[in-house]
């Protein structure tokens, strides 16, 4: 039973993928499926947590062929927390996109993608081999390529060319790097690389993680490598957009944490110490970038880009501590920053703009809302009692703890721009008054399931800002039985 | 295709069968020798191109099997998957493949779940390239002088 | 024969770089071609040249002395029939993108993020951005 539980990740989105494909010419039957295999996984996500949250990892060798020559799935506590974490998304995502918020072209194939997407997303978390890994980031990048053409307008093919021209040179030097790393070892999988890597000679090791790492940055979106990013996202349909916001980068952010503070720790110090730069780097121009928009999407956008940093400057930070702020800090991310562009769905909904030049009064008119927004907003900023409170506690104080000063200092003046970016969405779009006086509400917005999805994110961010020690606790524990933990 | 091409209207309707023929050929060979899944899949796609090239890509899309490269592709994919599944009744691991034989008196009749897993593969190889090219074939078949991209600075 | 390959993925990523680099949409899909073609000779060259014969244990012996490595072989051709599909995909893309926006430049590709006309503010990338917003929310046109 264990073996058909850690094949669960990828088994189930694929089969809900199949079958909304074969039923794409019902749309009704095709949305019940959908979201029966939503909550199916979601379910069998929460299994797996269960079973491995005492410390024991699941492990299937896919046709029986043994672990270090076959393909093997290897779940721990890092993976499967990611996993359910994919599951979640994909509910909140799927549950907001039966509303009418910004749902966009509402394709037969939009949906057999998505769940493609959660598939190549969850494999990817999931595998204990580098190939396969590559092979989910191609499923992942399939997947999205087919959402973003499938809208047809012409601004989501450009989009969708520059994704997929960048995002397919990414995964090409990823190809490179694997090639590298099996002509230098002679494995792939995740525990006989590690046992390899200890053999390789210091500067070819630097070498081949060079390679890797550029590759997974390019998928995180880190400075200089994240174009793609700010010139694609917008042109989704909303929780498409916030689906892909919360999950797509922090693959690539996953990859690096594996990577670095598992497979091949302790890496070359060099390689920290560069890591550590880039992050600094990516979180103050990606904060810059969103301080010049005024488009929500894009702000957010931008927005994503600078919480990477932070993901990629915990790791950087390595060790134990490291890795247990760099899973804490991505599972909050991702729940408050899909949840900001879920908002964002909304006020589109109910102002008939992205554009905070153009929209304004919803304070007046939606209070309710505009709590809404200020918890994952005030969260990504990091104020207490929110989660991104904690999270930036364990990377700044690691980072303080490490004599980090520099590095520690950018972060907390990035936290101060990310204030003033979500102080501008919420006084342009909740606080002044609507630019147009004859301005109302519109009558038929059927935003219950909108509602539901977002105050349920909501209600996450809450929790683990108020109960953080049991995620924390979670977190250490998943850190301790990575191979960047002192044995 | 303004001017129907008659020759090519007229071979293409055996040569779809031979060419589909063929595939299949290349399909049940790739058990011990060069050929399979894929290579049957490219095989098949040609009879379908071909067949767009005589009668325009939406009598050839109506030819496919269930008439639709998306359903093709995702049945192919559907039996790759379940191919996979009789491991669970002898406790294997998920795509851990069985091979067996049918006495049949005189000679014995191989069967494996790889054979449905490479059907998979080629029904799912199909209906994608077919999809990708006669989606090709259909945005060539309509240039409009007007469409042409302007030319560059 | 190693060098040989090294140097023809050399050749080959030089190409596919420049090819990628070039504002013509075409060349930018052929050169990202090119460079999956290295990526698959990398891969292939991974696994060791040298012996050729297929990695078939023949019958009655235990293990195989001298023969190809299978493994980079699988690779390789998992990475060929994925690079084949996302190069089918992106012709497909190229070819609609090119009929839609009427260019196959890729600096006069600026739908998703138009150009600024005022150095200070960003421009709207509401495709229906007018000055003031009317009460009624945009509607998509479906396509």
């Amino acid at each position: 039973m264990s073996v058909w539980l850690a094949a669960s990740p990828v088994l189930v989105p694929l089969a809900t993928a199949l079958a909304t494909a074969l039923a794409y010419r019902h749309a009704r039957l095709q949305r019940l499926l959908s979201l029966a295999g939503i909550v199916a996984f979601f379910g069998t996500a929460l299994t797996l947590v269960a079973t491995v949250q005492g410390g024991e990892t699941l492990a299937v060798a896919f046709g029986s062929w043994p672990a270090p020559f076959g393909i093997e799935f290897r779940i721990d506590r890092l993976g499967a927390s990611l996993v359910l974490i994919t599951a979640l998304m994909g509910l909140a995502c799927l549950v907001f996109h039966e509303s009418d918020a910004d749902p966009g072209n509402r394709h037969p194939l939009l949906l057999p993608l998505v769940h493609g997407v959660l598939a190549g997303v969850a494999g990817a978390f999931a595998t204990a081999d580098l190939f396969n890994l590559y092979v989910w980031f191609e499923v992942m990048l399939i997947a999205a390529l087919g959402v973003f053409a499938i809208g047809g307008r012409r601004d989501q093919l450009d989009a969708s060319f520059k994704y997929l021209t960048l995002n397919l040179l990414g995964t090409l030097l990823l190809l490179i790097g694997v090639g590298a790393i099996y002509a230098a070892t002679g494995h792939l999988n995740y525990g006989a690389l590690a046992e390899a890597a200890a053999g390789l000679p210091p500067a070819l090791t630097t070498l081949l993680l060079t390679v890797l790492g550029l590759a997974f940055l390019v998928k995180a979106g880190a400075f200089p490598l994240f174009a793609w990013l700010p010139a694609s996202y917008h042109t989704l349909p909303g929780p498409i957009l916030a689906l892909f916001a919360g999950l797509l980068t922090k693959v690539g952010a996953y990859a690096v944490l594996r990577v670095v503070g598992d497979v091949f720790a302790p890496p070359p110090a060099v390689l920290l110490e560069a890591l550590g730069w880039i992050a600094a780097a990516t979180m103050l121009v990606g904060v810059l970038g969103a301080a010049y928009h005024w488009d929500i999407r894009r702000i957010l956008a931008f927005h994503i880009i600078s919480q990477i940093g932070y993901i990629l400057l915990a790791t950087a930070l390595a060790g134990e501590a490291g890795n247990a702020a760099t899973l804490f800090y991505t599972l909050h991310h991702i729940v408050v920053k899909a949840n900001l562009f879920l908002i964002g769905a909304i006020v589109w909904r109910l102002t008939g703009s992205y554009d905070l030049r153009r929209i304004g009064g919803l304070w007046q008119a939606r209070p309710w809302l505009g709590v809404l927004f200020a918890i994952p907003a005030l969260s990504l900023v990091g104020i207490p009692p929110l989660s991104g409170f904690w999270a930036k506690y364990l990377v700044l104080f690691e980072a303080i703890g490490q004599g980090r000063i520099v590095w520690t200092v950018v972060a907390l003046l990035v936290s101060v721009l990310t204030l003033y970016s979500m102080m501008k969405i919420w006084l342009e779009a909740f606080w002044r008054p609507h630019p147009d006086a004859g301005w109302t509400l519109p009558r038929d917005a059927r935003l219950a399931p909108a509602v539901a999805a977002t105050v349920g994110l909501a209600a996450i961010t809450l929790w683990i800002g108020t109960q953080p020690e049991a995620l924390i606790a979670y977190a250490r524990a998943a850190a301790a039985t990575m191979g960047g933990a002192a044995p | 295709m303004n001017p129907r091409l008659v020759i090519l209207d007229v071979v293409a309707r055996p040569l779809y069968v031979v060419v589909l023929l063929a595939s299949l050929v290349v399909l049940l060979r790739g058990h011990n020798e060069p050929g399979g899944g894929f290579i049957a899949g490219l095989v098949a796609v040609t009879a379908s191109v071909l067949w767009a090239l005589a009668h325009g890509p939406a009598a050839a899309e109506a030819r496919l099997p269930f008439r639709s490269p998306l359903i093709l592709s995702a049945v192919g994919v559907a039996l790759g998957v379940v191919s996979g599944l009789p491991a669970l009744l002898f406790g294997d691991a998920f795509l851990t493949h069985l091979w067996g034989a049918i006495p049949l008196g005189f000679t014995e009749l191989k069967v494996s779940t790889v054979l449905v897993f490479d059907v998979g593969v080629y029904l799912c190889v199909w209906g994608a390239l077919a999809g990708y090219a006669l989606s090709l074939l259909e945005a060539d078949l309509t240039p409009a002088d007007d469409e042409r991209p302007e030319p560059r600075r | 024969m190693i060098a040989t390959i090294a140097l023809v993925v050399f050749v080959t990523v030089t190409v596919g770089v420049y090819l990628t680099l070039s504002r013509d949409l075409f060349r930018v899909v052929l050169g990202v071609a090119m460079v999956g073609s290295a990526a698959n000779l990398v891969l292939f060259a991974a696994g060791r040249l040298g012996p050729t014969a297929p990695a078939v244990v023949p019958v009655g012996q235990a293990a195989l002395a001298d023969a190809a490595n299978p493994l980079p072989q699988a690779l390789v051709l998992t990475a060929i029939v994925i690079g084949f599909a996302l190069v089918c995909f992106a012709l497909v893309l190229m070819l609609r993108l090119i009929r839609d926006a009427r260019t196959d430049d890729a600096l006069a590709l600026r739908d998703a993020e138009p150009v600024p006309t005022d150095p200070v503010k960003p421009p709207a990338t509401d495709p229906a951005f007018e000055p003031i917003a009317g009460a009624e929310p945009r509607r998509e046109a479906a396509r």
